[in-house]
């Protein structure tokens, strides 16, 4: 599966310069990631987007990010000029947002977007590009992709503005896709088809996948490797498949106060936080 | 305690709810399931007068609904909203958004109500001067829940009241919920597009789809999983964490 | 509910930044120190709020900081260039343009500070009214903004104050009516954003009436904007007001209104600078000083950045 890694995050953390002080938002968080499908999953405020946004360097302006390591291939994301980011963003490494209704530019049809994706790093001309884009919207199982070249973001359903972000963001071929929350918004059947969509083409290109997510159940059924945050830091790694064996109180808590469908109407056990797991 | 029979409504043109019974007993907890589109929210705003454009009958406590809404129903049924962040007015304090109902309807004591309503959610008299944005997903969730009791209803409905809260917060907040319909005899309709949690917090369930109701079931019958109705079993299965067999079995529903 | 009486002054900043309010009074000053706070890091804005409170100080002290009276002749004076006696010269009647600078800015602060407190609450209360009602509420009230709109403000002011006559108060009323459309605009626009929201779905489920739901729910909701619009409009109030009274149709001599001023220094504007300039430049600087009061305003209050 994971010959040599790809990614290589040591020590990574995120802080931030609030007018209310400093704010810690990853605080030491070391992962290496193969060819593979690595689930971070965690709480409100657990840091697991910061983490997706550091590895793209997409942290906000007012904050800051130090690691003792943070390499993908040979290339350190933590020193990169805009200029060289250019290179790896959209090329190399691809984010997947969750609402597309807040990452798709409104006021661009679908088609030209998508172009402009492809376009950025490939030298090709209007008609290849067009005919690249339709290919693309049909990959993501889009049944009248001529339609939803021409339509603009607003015209389209949820679940379709997000198979076009996928679409958008697989056009040039990335090796490692960082997929933050990218069903949250969508009904549940509409998600677990956009994840199939997923699915496909990361096994058929051979992509690297890192999905965030706070739906530990989605995140194990879908991933390999499963990272679990809390409050900056990583509380438990474990296989995707062994769920059930999972150690730290936190990643059992979670598990413990999900609802079931088995009739039982008595209270959900409660998740007591413990001081000392944020200290990791 | 509720009784809504050949429900009809519409949106511009739109036929949104399609011949909709539902009945629930008094002290009852009733879960209306579906995804975006279905409906379910529909329901609950046409029981509080929300929409215009409707054709039933919708009896409450054995009084017929019309078009219009007095102070009587509304110290009768309240509903419980699901954004926690956008149901609580940015700018006043919880003291004033618990107060203003005690006012309006002119209940007076209006300083214990307020201090007994906080109690009633768990939140200690600390928060009773903040400002919302000074609260979390969850603290907020609980005033909207404390404005909704504090006129003494018999009714609440609850519109997706979990959905945007943490999973280790939304138990806390279910168990809240389900400790208060036990202690002060409340009569729920809950809607959500979570099979599991309607399954835990309702005693019978319905399951819409584009405006109409599918199926009915128990939550007994929903715990051993029999379901009849082609969409609740794709619905049920699709609770279930991502199946690629699932998945390439499921039918569009449009 | 109790705030305490006898608070030292540490205690007066621990009260302002509890955490835990212990009422309503202390919840509001807490959330006003810290949007004070916020404010004077900005230097920019610091300067004009400076300016301003400058004006109102000199204002209401201008009979102790004047040296003359502003009214009384001195024919043998007359424009004379600014010197010891007189720091910024007198005017063509002999008159010190110092001390009519310090009364004048009693009418500049007058004009402003009426036509804020009218026109500011009409255009709110039409704009929320259009934008809660919505339908032929809504059109007529809009249309009625819009003929106001379609004419440029200082030619609105000036047919107003022809038709009233020239004088002070009919140049505060024409300035007033030309200045209320875009707070009614900008108070139906966040009304018809916040009017679909939960909270105000929640109040009608609470039985709040819908004078209520504006009043007490929607208008806060207006204010931020408002008040640094109108703030940053005090500029162009005081530059029409100036205008007016250039035309001689606003405050009427031998009123030391600064518009008037300037008219009055016009004729000797190439030898005799001083006339002019001076009343130009105490425009330009309160001017400015709104302005970045305005500004100021808008980086503490504005509601996107949060709370």
């Amino acid at each position: 599966m994971s010959n040599e890694p790809l990614l290589n995050v040591k020590n990574l953390k995120v802080t931030f310069n609030t007018p209310k002080g400093e704010v810690n938002a990853v605080r030491g968080v070391s992962f290496s990631l193969g060819r593979e499908r690595l689930g971070i999953v965690g709480e409100s405020g657990s840091g697991k987007s910061q983490t997706g946004r550091a590895i793209l360097g997409l942290t906000a302006a007012n904050g800051r990010i130090t690691a003792d390591e943070l390499k993908f291939h040979d290339v350190d994301l933590a020193n990169l000029t805009p200029k060289q980011w250019r290179k790896v963003r959209g090329a190399r490494i691809s984010m997947i947002m969750q609402d597309p209704k807040y990452s798709l530019n409104p006021v661009m049809t679908i088609g030209d977007q998508i172009i402009e994706a492809y376009r950025e790093h490939h030298k090709v001309n209007a008609r290849e590009a067009r005919h690249r884009a339709i290919d693309m919207l049909e990959a993501v199982k889009i049944r009248d992709p001529e339609r939803v070249f021409n339509s603009y973001p607003h015209e389209v359903s949820g679940g379709m503005g997000q198979r076009v972000m996928i679409a958008m963001m697989l056009i040039p071929e990335p090796e490692l896709i960082i997929a933050d929350e990218p069903t949250s918004a969508l009904d549940v059947t509409v998600q677990l088809q956009v994840m199939a969509i997923l699915d496909d083409l990361v096994r058929d290109r051979g992509m690297a996948l890192i999905f965030i997510s706070h739906d530990l159940h989605l995140v194990s059924s879908f991933c390999d490797r499963v990272l679990v945050m809390y409050q900056g830091h990583v509380v438990e790694e474990l296989a995707a498949s062994a769920l059930h064996e999972a150690k730290h109180p936190y990643t059992k808590g979670l598990l413990n106060c999900l609802p079931k469908m088995d009739g039982d109407h008595s209270d959900l056990p409660i998740l007591e936080r413990e001081a000392s797991w944020a200290e990791g | 305690m509720i009784e809504i029979s050949k429900l009809n409504a519409w949106f511009d043109d739109h036929h949104v709810l399609k011949d909709v019974d539902i009945s629930v007993p008094a002290n009852g907890s009733f879960g209306l399931v579906g995804e975006s589109g279905s409906g379910k929210s529909t329901v609950l705003r046409t029981i509080t007068g929300l929409v215009d454009d409707w054709e039933g009958n919708i009896l409450v406590n054995n009084k017929e609904l019309g078009t219009t809404r007095d102070k009587t129903f509304y110290r009768l049924v309240q509903m419980v909203f699901q954004d926690p962040f956008g149901s609580l007015h940015p700018r006043h304090t919880i003291d004033r958004i618990l107060t203003e109902p005690v006012n309006i309807h002119g209940l007076g004591n209006s300083d214990s109500r307020v201090v007994e309503a906080l109690k009633q959610v768990g939140l200690d008299n600390s928060f009773r001067f903040r400002y919302p944005h000074q609260l979390s997903g969850g603290q907020r969730q609980r005033v909207a829940i404390a404005r909704a009791l504090i006129l003494e209803p018999k009714v609440l409905l609850l519109d997706e009241p979990t959905s945007a809260l943490d999973v280790s917060i939304q138990a806390e907040v279910l168990n809240l919920l389900s400790r208060l319909r036990r202690d002060l005899g409340l009569t729920y309709i809950m809607v959500s597009h979570d099979l599991a949690v309607v399954a835990h917090m309702c005693d019978d369930i319905a399951i819409m789809n584009h405006g109409r109701i599918v199926e009915r079931a128990t939550a007994g019958q929903l715990a051993e999983g029999s379901l009849e109705h082609p969409y609740s079993q794709q619905l049920y299965k699709a609770a279930g964490g991502y199946d690629r067999a699932v998945v390439d079995s499921f039918v569009d529903w449009d | 509910m109790n705030t305490q009486t006898t608070i030292s002054k540490p205690g007066l900043k621990q009260w302002l930044t509890s955490d835990t309010p212990r009422s309503r009074l202390q919840a509001k000053c807490g959330r006003a120190w810290l949007g004070w706070i916020k404010f004077t890091e900005n230097k920019l804005a610091m300067i004009g709020l400076s300016i301003v409170i400058g004006l109102i100080l000199v204002t209401i002290f201008a009979p102790l900081l004047a040296p003359y009276d502003p009214l009384a002749a001195d024919l043998a004076n007359r424009i004379q260039p600014p010197g010891a006696d007189h720091w910024f010269g007198t005017d063509q009647l002999g008159r010190d343009i110092l001390s009519r600078l310090i009364y004048g800015a009693q009418y500049t602060l007058l004009i402003v500070g009426l036509v804020a407190i009218t026109a500011a609450p009409l255009g709110l209360l039409v704009g929320t009214a259009a934008g809660f009602f919505g339908g032929w509420v809504d059109a007529t009230l809009m249309r009625i903004t819009d003929i106001f709109l379609a004419f440029p403000k200082l030619i609105l002011a000036l047919a107003f104050v022809s038709a009233l006559g020239p004088g002070l108060e009919n140049a505060i009323l024409a300035i007033a009516i030309t200045a209320w459309p875009p707070y009614a605009r900008i108070a139906r626009a966040e009304t018809i954003t916040v009017r679909k929201s939960d909270f105000i779905e929640a109040a009608r489920l609470q039985g709040t009436s819908n004078m209520g739901l504006i009043i007490g729910h929607i208008m806060p909701m207006c204010m931020s904007s408002l008040v640094v619009r109108v703030t940053l409009d005090m500029a162009g109030m005081i530059l029409i007001a100036a205008g007016l009274g250039f035309l001689g149709l606003g405050a009427q001599p031998p009123m030391p209104e600064w518009g008037a001023m300037v008219s009055d220094g016009r004729q000797f504007l190439l030898e005799q600078w001083w006339v002019a300039t001076v009343p130009g430049i105490a425009i330009f600087v309160v001017s400015l000083g709104f302005n970045l009061l305005g500004d100021g305003l808008r980086d503490v209050l504005d509601p996107r950045g949060g709370d």
